[in-house]
């Protein structure tokens, strides 16, 4: 790993100012993504940032309006294992868990989790080509190993995916992500936070440069209470999503009242099935009509050939989460 | 970027010259001398250099040792208290928690870690409803809370019994 100057932050413009002065500077959360890519080489700063001690970051506080507001310095099992969150965001904390290991989970941070970075195994081997390491490189994945890859919003560019499942129940939730920069504040809605790769994949969130994340809100959603994440994976724990979903659903009279939809693996950024739930909204509840809004939202994806696969794993996925929450209907 | 640092692990105080760039693991071994936790995969996949950072399990490996000046760290060496075993130390030597014994100290830092977390109440993956508390440590909840600490030597059974029985005696 090459070396860097580590510098620790006091306050949210102590930190975007020592962003800014230095050239070649990042923010450093718990390090779970990027100390590993720096002692990969593909993240090589010259300074560090600390901004894991700022204590406006380390707050959870319930809201008036019945949202919840989560400091970006929170650590992820923190975040799982609030009263608040398993109470009113169960789909939240169940993602979280379903990701990476215990260990993981004590370190990693709020923010730091929206920022961590695809694990396409191309994208770490310096020895192929990465338009994300090197735009207009090309890309290795396509015509390669492509089991893990995207099949929706891709580009010829890239085919990677994100691999959060924290940020697949964000997107779910329509939470927003609090960000200050030198230009003051601003929020970014979650599904606009992340970015399809497009021909610049090298960026991947709407961030500035010296922006940084310093919250998450998630506004009141009484019907999230019946939610559910389930994702699927090569193996029982502790390894990256091939297809997940992060579902919520009331139900009225067998109709449905409110429904959100994200899934995880399938895209460069969270992807939100406005599709499908436009398909289910008023529709009955019925393994046919979840059957109908997958199909809908699927009808554009694409395989690359070894990821063919999760065109179908996902549809099935989808109608299994909501038959489920369909039985459970309104309550929980 | 060399930087100096005080790190307190197991109840003493260490000031060390280091670079930025030196993981806590690396700390712990190449420069204190205390090699119980192990240097395994080096990228957060294995678990064999789990510690304890003010008594919840970190991987020292992904750790940037100056990222942890001010918290409290302990080590496969710093269980034992007046020269009795931890628990789940005793226990893992009682059920033949190991083979090579090369993820062992990581398994036991980890399982006392996971051990408190339970304890104070916190869901799993496999949790069924995670708005109820959850009830018990079952089999297959240990599986899930240890699933981030690899044996290639295949123990998980007895590590499995060990930590269970742990789990009771501290309770």
């Amino acid at each position: 790993m090459k070396n860097f100057a580590y510098s620790r932050a006091d306050s949210v413009a102590g930190a975007v100012g020592l962003l800014s002065q230095q050239a070649n500077s990042k923010y450093l959360g718990g390090g779970t993504n990027l100390v590993d890519l720096m002692r990969e080489n593909i993240e090589q700063p010259d300074v560090l940032i600390d901004v894991t001690r700022l204590s406006s970051g380390k707050i959870i506080s319930g809201l008036t309006d019945g949202g919840l507001s989560i400091g970006a310095a929170v650590r992820n099992s923190a975040v799982a294992n609030h009263a608040l969150v398993r109470e009113r965001y169960p789909l939240l904390s169940q993602a979280i868990l379903f990701g990476a290991s215990g260990q993981i989970r004590n370190m990693a941070t709020t923010g730091g989790n929206l920022m961590q970075r695809t694990r396409c195994y191309y994208f770490y081997d310096e020895a192929s080509r990465c338009n994300k390491r090197t735009p207009g490189a090309g890309c290795d994945a396509i015509g390669g190993f492509n089991r893990i890859h995207a099949i929706l919003g891709a580009s010829e560019s890239c085919i990677a995916t994100h691999p959060s499942d924290m940020c697949v129940a964000l997107a779910a939730l329509d939470a927003t992500v609090q960000v200050q920069g030198n230009s003051g504040l601003r929020s970014i809605p979650m599904n606009d936070f992340h970015r399809l790769p497009g021909d610049t994949p090298q960026i991947e969130t709407d961030l500035k440069p010296d922006e940084l994340i310093t919250a998450i809100y998630l506004p009141p959603l009484a019907f999230a209470r019946n939610s559910r994440y389930r994702k699927v994976r090569d193996r029982a724990s502790y390894a990256f999503a091939l297809v997940s979903v992060a579902a919520a659903l009331e139900t009225e009279g067998g109709t449905i009242k409110n429904v959100r939809l994200a899934l995880g693996g399938v895209a460069h950024k969270p992807w939100r099935a406005y599709t499908a739930e436009k398909a289910m909204a008023g529709a009955k509840a019925t393994a046919e009509t979840f059957h109908r809004a997958a199909g809908e939202e699927l009808a554009d994806a694409r395989g690359r050939g070894h990821n063919d696969f999760k065109i179908e794993l996902a549809k099935r996925t989808i109608v299994s989460v909501f038959s489920e929450l369909a039985e459970a209907g309104g309550m929980r | 970027m060399v930087e100096p640092i005080r790190l307190h692990i197991n109840g003493a105080v260490h000031s060390l010259r280091i670079e930025s760039r030196v993981s806590l693991l690396d700390a712990l071994r190449e420069y204190l001398g205390l090699m119980g936790a192990k240097k395994g995969c080096n990228q957060g996949a294995c678990g064999a250099c789990t510690v304890l950072v003010d008594g919840e399990r970190t991987l020292s490996c992904l750790a940037l040792a100056v990222q942890y000046e001010g918290t409290e760290i302990t080590t496969i060496e710093g269980l034992a208290e007046n020269g009795t075993l931890h628990p789940m130390q005793a226990a893992f030597v009682e059920h033949d928690g190991f083979q090579c014994g090369y993820c062992t100290p990581g398994q036991i830092c980890s399982a006392v870690g996971m051990v408190q977390e339970f304890r104070k109440g916190s869901a799993s993956a496999v949790t069924n409803n995670v708005s109820a508390p959850v009830a018990e440590l079952s089999d297959e909840e240990i599986k899930e809370r240890m699933s981030g600490n690899l044996c290639r030597c295949g123990a998980y059974v007895g590590i499995r019994e060990a930590i269970r029985e742990a789990a009771e005696v501290t309770r």
